[in-house]
């Protein structure tokens, strides 16, 4: 543990871009990942000087460092140990870097010019002696937590290759109180698990959330109208709500199509849980599938040409796909006498599902290609597995000592984290398809 | 017309027969019983003596704070759990349930105003929408039954909570038990 410092691993923290994307080349895929996590690139990341008098509101090296160091693929340099602090490239002393063994600087500095501040920053190989990246963006003084999370993304996405995930949202359930009074909310925070926010609390179930392809509208059932469920859609940018669905029986698993003018859902309305399809614009609501058994949990496929789902027809529940052309549903799951609630990763190679296990629920991939499925998880009790955009990290959830906690691993099922809340009950986690906020480098 | 009076006259003697199986069985079936069935109220067999006194048949009573039924036999009243505990990953009405829903099928055609909320619950195994589902599987089943004894379907409403309001909190067959199960809410 050399120069690792010791991290407090608050709620949600770990969240982020680990390891490889999704891949189905496993077992070299497992290689790399062994490797990264023994061999972790060593990165400084030099406190950020502001160019200006006073203080600014967040010190925005600690959040990349955190960023950084919470990856797993990275051992970040104690500012205790640094020989110098240089703010930009021209300023750098090789040696006093070699010496401390760090391959890449995070070198930057804030200048505030009126209610906007511009943020440098440069990634700076140390033994090639080169500025590999150079970038300077503008944000408003609330928004320097974005601006940190860009700068770990670009550094990350430098270093390993893939997009980093650092400026996305988790979207979770939370449950408190006792079981006769139980308050229910459902939050959004950072994928640090910072600035959480709650977009709905009620003391009647909250369930289903789900995320527009935009990232700017969610879908959830609640259950707080004569504590009947209902479906309803949620505008994060101006905060208006409206209700979807109201019919009797189930109104459940609501799912946006990829184009998001579509919702997928689950209404009992006609006899039996059955799979319904709303277009948004025009509120047709076209019904997908008619079996008296159970048909639940839509997810759309990555092109938006067909739907997978849960059904019990066979006797127990397994995932099928049927295409919206044609509606010729084929089995898709034969592993074990319980698959659930999947989600097909974006280059449709495999799913992401609940596999009942010698009795326990656990998270597996399976691999669509060679019908091979992998158990990701050794917990138990583990559901509502979401994959993280940049398709490197699933969350779900699971229990530990009798409390719902999330929980994270990458996909070849290497590494596994534990996210501890102080909230209650978490559940539910829904990683946010796309970026909360998006700089455009001023030059760099 | 006929095809109804027999269908009665056939639910009323099957219930009879119920009574008289379900009395005899109950040490057996107390087992797959949930922990909270077994309020049928035995020991009170003796006849109640005679008087000359009519009593009337007094309405059922439902209390707010519990939405449970009180129901009048005779000038004893009962209330009735309006629980009833489910298998594993089944919708099947277990067998030591029936007596008590005979009653609540008795009360809701004695008294066509009632109006009851089935609430289908199910244990915290497996995944949220499925046992959203399973939920409403189970307090179907428990419709099904009081239809079948003449109830009117306009009486009921079915809901499903899934595994989101448990009975009781912690894991293990012994909470996972009491968790399955479809309650009645009266109003």
């Amino acid at each position: 543990m050399r120069f690792c410092k010791p991290v407090c691993v608050s709620l949600l923290a770990l969240l982020c871009s680990m390891l490889l994307p999704i891949n189905m080349a496993a077992a070299e895929l497992r290689i790399e990942v062994t490797k990264g996590v023994d061999d972790a690139v060593r990165v400084a990341v030099v406190p950020f000087a502001h160019k200006n008098r006073g203080r600014l509101p967040l010190d925005v090296t600690e959040v990349i460092d955190f960023d950084l160091t919470l990856s797993g693929r990275f051992e970040t340099l104690p500012t205790s140990q640094m020989l110098s602090l240089p703010n930009d490239s021209s300023e750098v002393f090789s040696r006093d870097w070699r010496l401390v063994k760090v391959e890449y600087l995070v070198l930057g500095y804030l200048e505030s010019r009126g209610d906007k501040v511009q943020l440098h920053f440069e990634l700076y190989n140390v033994f090639k002696q080169s500025v590999e990246v150079r970038h300077v963006i503008e944000g408003n003084r609330d928004e320097l937590r974005d601006m940190a999370h860009y700068v770990s993304d670009i550094v990350y996405e430098q270093l390993t290759g893939i997009q980093g995930a650092f400026s996305t949202q988790i979207m979770y359930v939370t449950a408190s109180g006792d079981v006769n009074v139980q308050e229910y909310r459902l939050n959004i925070a950072d994928a640090d698990g910072q600035r959480v926010r709650t977009i709905l609390s009620s003391n009647e179930p909250i369930l289903s959330a789900s995320w527009a392809p935009d990232g700017k509208k969610v879908a959830y059932v609640s259950f707080e109208r004569d504590r009947r469920p209902a479906i309803y859609i949620k505008d994060l940018v101006s905060g208006a709500r409206q209700q979807i669905t109201d019919y009797p029986g189930l109104n459940s698993a609501p799912a946006f199509s990829p184009d998001g003018k579509q919702l997928a859902m689950v209404l009992s309305k006609d006899g039996s849980p059955d799979i319904y399809v709303l277009d948004l614009a025009s509120r047709k609501l076209r019904r997908i599938t008619r079996h008296y058994g159970i048909d639940t949990e839509p997810a759309w496929t990555p092109d938006g040409k067909s739907i997978v789902f849960t059904s019990d027809r066979g006797g127990k529940p397994q995932i099928y796909l049927m295409p919206l052309d044609n509606l010729k549903i084929e089995r898709l799951t034969f592993e074990g006498d319980y698959n659930a609630k999947a989600s097909m990763l974006a280059d449709g190679s495999g799913l992401i599902m609940v596999h009942r296990r010698e009795g326990v629920f656990h998270i597996a991939l399976l691999d669509l290609n060679r019908g091979r499925l992998r158990v990701l998880t050794e917990t138990s009790l583990d559901e509502s597995p979401s994959i993280a955009p940049n398709g490197s990290m699933l969350i779900y959830a699971t229990q530990k000592r009798g409390e719902g906690i999330l929980a994270a691993v990458s996909v070849d099922g290497g590494v596994k984290f534990d996210l501890p809340s102080s909230e209650g009950n978490v559940r539910e986690p829904a990683w946010s398809p796309i970026k909360r906020k998006v700089f455009t480098p001023i030059e760099g | 017309m006929g095809t109804t009076k027999i269908r009665n006259l056939l639910a009323v003697s099957l219930t009879a027969l119920l009574l008289v199986g379900c009395a005899s069985d109950e040490p057996v079936d107390e087992t797959d019983m949930g922990p909270d069935s077994g309020s049928m109220t035995t020991g009170e067999e003796n006849m109640a003596p005679a008087e000359e006194t009519i009593v009337q048949p007094q309405k059922p009573m439902i209390d707010p704070s519990t939405n449970r039924i009180t129901i009048f036999d005779l000038g004893d009243a009962e209330t009735l759990t309006g629980v009833f505990y489910f298998d594993f990953d089944q919708a099947i009405v277990k067998r030591s349930g029936h007596v008590e829903l005979d009653k609540h099928a008795s009360a809701l055609m004695s008294e066509r105003t009632l109006r009851v909320r089935l609430e289908g619950h199910a244990d915290e195994r497996g995944t949220r929408e499925y046992n959203l589902a399973l939920g409403e599987r189970r307090a179907n089943a428990v419709r099904a039954y009081l239809v079948a004894q003449g109830v009117s379907r306009s009486q009921i409403e079915v809901i499903s909570y899934g595994e989101e309001k448990p009975q009781v909190m912690g894991t293990g067959e012994s909470n996972w038990a009491r968790n399955r199960r479809v309650e009645f809410s009266y109003r």
